[in-house]
């Protein structure tokens, strides 16, 4: 493993993070705010408790989850697509590097931002509503989980991505509404039974319950399946990382 | 001298089946600096970005300091430097942080003694902290320079070093080119500037539609192709060349002030001094006499059109 190359992909890259620290900082405060006011103040105020919590506090994980399943995927794939875009990726490709090395440096930083952004809106959501947090290592080990699998899957999507639009096109098109219809900011014991059946299709379902089971100790489909619905979607990002660098695919002319 | 770099019968097509390289091989001594010479899309960026590793060959090998670079991509690619012909660098890091990436990338650990003498070099030091936004065309191209330097690399290509570059910054970098040699690196570099090849290359490569055509010394190159040109320059010019030095196959020069006659300057006799005894026999007055060796243009010009032909 040549670790050298792996620090210094993962430094470069939080360099870009450190360069933009207030936007980085100031933008998910702010748009936790504006959640916890739209959501937990004026509509959370008609809304008992939701499983034996307050909704506000409820919707803590989700909020949480939103954020850094989207900070995930656009760092990640901006990581790897503006190299592509403004031609550096030839030093990437000439490097004595293998594609292990590349993924971790780029997805390992960006996984690191989408936590960083995490631990702040967990830090503001601290100032809005009473938190207890039932199995912290959990809560730490989902965390985690999510921001790799999320920037495995945007690391894909920035080297598919011919141009911006494409970049931002998965993220808006698909896991946007999936993160929404993933149970966020409601339980989906709360849908009518035909979309209880379609929702556990979305994978993100599994992340958000796991995730709040964590918080709450309660949960929308068992723990167990959560962890291993995490485990299986990171492990098909890994296999089709390899693939892509074994082929070359949209990397190598 | 051994062999650093070698390229065995490389082909390279792509999906729309252009050839871009037909089964080229080429063998590159240690420590020696070759030019690879020739027209826009004969094949020299795509060769390079095979050997480095850039572009996948689709069939041939390619060995640097011995290792293969598909099967010890590693330790072959440690040992190469490559500046590319587009200027592609991250805008908005600054200039040693991206040297510092660079070095680190290739496995290398942090020396900051090396890089600071690598961009005191190439004048780069007082903008080390600059963004690489602020930075001048030219001094991109260094710093795209810089980081190919910064790993240490033992064969350094260049390609197409001074596009777009003042006369200043190209002798400096010329400059930069020597001491590497000195050193002992190997230098493989393409241009479209002949004068570049003439002032720097040991040996010339030849390169057009994805065949090379030669590799020579370049000193051997120069004597076996080279042709002398003899100018004689009138005091009073003439409207065509004189019938009676028809037999010279002479040149009417610029305004008719002058015959320019070529030949070769390996032949054993250069017909000099009957030309010049039959112009004073015509009649005509020599104000001066001028000659010229042709230069590497002349000759690449000459191969690749007679390859086209």
């Amino acid at each position: 493993m040549n670790w050298i190359a792996v620090a210094s992909i993962y430094r470069f890259e939080m360099a870009r993070f450190f360069r933009t620290l207030a936007q980085s900082f100031i933008s998910p405060v702010l748009s936790t705010s504006l959640y916890f006011v739209v959501f937990g103040a004026a509509i959370g105020s008609r809304i008992d408790q939701v499983e034996g919590v307050s909704y506000g506090a409820f919707i803590v994980p989700g909020l949480i989850m939103l954020s850094v399943i989207t900070q995930g995927i656009s760092n990640a794939s901006f990581g790897i697509y503006f190299p592509k875009f403004i031609g550096t990726m030839y030093e990437l490709l000439s490097a004595p590097v293998n594609f292990l090395e590349i993924v971790l440096g780029y997805v390992g930083a960006a996984a690191t931002k989408a936590m960083f952004i995490g631990v702040v809106i967990l830090v503001t959501a601290h100032l809005f509503v009473d938190l207890t947090i039932q199995h912290p290592l959990a809560m730490v080990l989902f965390l985690v989980l999510t921001c790799v699998s999320f920037s495995l899957l945007g690391f894909i999507i920035g080297i598919w991505a011919k141009n911006f639009e494409q970049l931002q096109l998965v993220p808006l098109l698909i896991v946007t509404p999936l993160i929404f219809l993933g149970g966020s900011f409601y339980s989906i014991s709360m849908l009518p039974p035909v979309w209880q059946t379609i929702t556990l299709f979305n994978p993100v379902v599994y992340l958000i319950s796991g995730f709040r089971w964590s918080f709450f100790g309660t949960a929308d489909v068992p723990v167990g399946l959560s962890l291993l619905a995490i485990a299986f979607f990171t492990s098909l990002c890994l296999a089709a990382i390899g693939w892509i660098f074994r082929t070359g695919w949209r990397l190598r002319a | 001298m051994s062999t650093i770099l070698s390229i065995s019968d490389l082909r390279k097509s792509y999906a729309d089946g252009f050839e871009a390289l037909k089964g080229v091989s080429l063998d590159i001594a240690e420590g020696e600096i070759l030019a690879l010479l020739g027209p826009n899309g004969a094949g020299k960026t795509t060769l390079i970005s095979t050997v480095c590793g850039i572009t996948t060959a689709t069939s041939g090998s390619v060995t640097v300091g011995g290792h293969c670079i598909k099967t010890d991509f590693r330790a072959a690619r440690s040992m190469i430097g490559l500046v590319p012909q587009e200027i592609n660098l991250e805008p908005f890091e600054t200039v040693l942080n991206t040297v510092r990436f660079s070095r680190g990338l290739f496995g290398k650990p942090r020396n900051d003694a090396l890089l600071e003498d690598i961009l005191k070099k190439l004048s780069l030091w007082d903008k080390r902290d600059n963004q690489i936004k602020e930075l001048s065309g030219g001094m991109k191209r260094r710093v795209l320079i810089a980081k190919a330097l910064s790993h240490e690399p033992r064969v350094l290509f260049l390609d197409e070093p001074s596009a777009g570059v003042d006369v200043e910054l190209r002798k400096d970098m010329w400059e930069v080119v020597r001491e590497l040699r000195e050193s002992g690196v190997t230098i493989i570099l393409t241009t479209h500037y002949i004068e570049e090849a003439e002032a720097m290359a040991d040996r010339v490569g030849v390169i057009a539609r994805g065949e090379i055509l030669l590799v020579e010394e370049k000193s051997d190159l120069m004597a076996r192709m080279g042709k002398k040109e003899l100018e004689v320059l009138l005091t009073e010019p003439v409207t065509a060349v004189p019938d009676a030095l028809k037999m010279h196959d002479l040149r009417l020069g610029e305004g008719g002030r002058s015959l320019i006659y070529t030949y070769d300057v390996k032949a054993e006799r250069t017909g000099i001094t009957t030309l010049l005894n039959d112009v004073a026999a015509a009649g005509l007055v020599l104000a001066d006499v001028v000659t010229r060796q042709s230069s590497l243009e002349d000759i690449f010009v000459d191969l690749v059109s007679g390859e086209a032909a």
